[in-house]
């Protein structure tokens, strides 16, 4: 079957998604990047079984999300390094305005329990709702949302956010270290 | 509820005492501010991989198993 040029337009325009939901499972670019090759594999493998009209987006993510899952726990000692690896990886990227900021996010989201960090990426992120997510992940929608929740909560500890809206005595550090004067 | 003592933010004890008491509880609800702070990052690092656009290897990709497609239809 040829692959029709509607499909394969709506695969690219996912990708730009898929890898930064890739990178956020995984911590790891060029890892994420393999990642999202398999999964177009296996897409365009099973183009049959996507039934046109529906969510392409959300059933590339759910491939995404399954092979990545099912990868994690063949290869459960080299991901379990995935926080050092990831940290390193960031380390090698030089720091430009509003950096700091960013590596500090993904520092701390790389903390987060796997299920808890892509309920977060995919309704915070990704733009999906708490319906979508839930078929994406497999699980109630009332999971996701408490999933949501917790993570929510443990980033603005980690990253030490009060309920005042502010960073914090960090803030002033934070504005010289970046450059930046915005809140 | 939702009070905070701001002195007993940082104390890791009151914390834990806190939790052993309500092991089910939900924690406290975070404000509006922070969590559109949180997503604000949360997006700011998301949008950072989405405006690299779509590397060349996967267009390559793509082409690829289209010409192969092609090849076996006819």
């Amino acid at each position: 079957m040829a692959m029709d040029e509607s499909v394969r337009d709506a695969v690219l325009a996912t990708v730009p998604s898929l890898r930064a939901f890739a990178i956020s499972l995984c911590g790891n670019v060029d890892r994420a990047d393999d990642l999202v090759q398999e999964t177009l594999l296996r897409a365009l493998a099973n183009i049959d079984s996507f039934q046109p009209g529906t969510n392409m987006s959300a059933w590339l993510f759910t491939i995404l999300r399954n092979h990545f899952r099912s990868e994690y726990r063949k290869r459960r000692r080299e991901v379990e390094d995935g926080e050092g690896r990831y940290a390193e990886t960031l380390k090698s990227q030089p720091e430009q305005y509003g950096q700091v900021e960013l590596r500090e996010f993904r520092e701390a989201l790389a903390k987060l329990p796997a299920d808890q960090r892509e309920a977060l990426v995919l309704v915070g992120a990704s733009g999906f709702s708490y319906e979508e997510a839930a078929n994406i992940c497999g699980c109630a929608v009332g999971t996701i949302k408490s999933r949501v929740n917790r993570a929510r909560t443990r980033l603005a500890e980690l990253l030490d956010i009060h309920n005042t809206g502010e960073i914090g005595p960090d803030e002033t550090t934070r504005a010289v270290l970046t450059g930046h004067d915005h809140p | 509820m939702n009070e905070r003592k701001p002195s007993g933010a940082d104390d890791p004890m009151e914390t834990a005492s806190t939790r052993s008491k309500k092991p089910q509880a939900k924690p406290a609800k975070l404000s509006r501010d922070v969590q559109a702070r949180l997503g604000q990052q949360l997006r700011a690092m998301y949008d950072d991989v989405v405006g690299q656009g779509v590397p060349d290897r996967f267009t390559e990709l793509l082409n690829r198993l289209e010409a192969d497609k092609d090849k076996d239809s006819r």
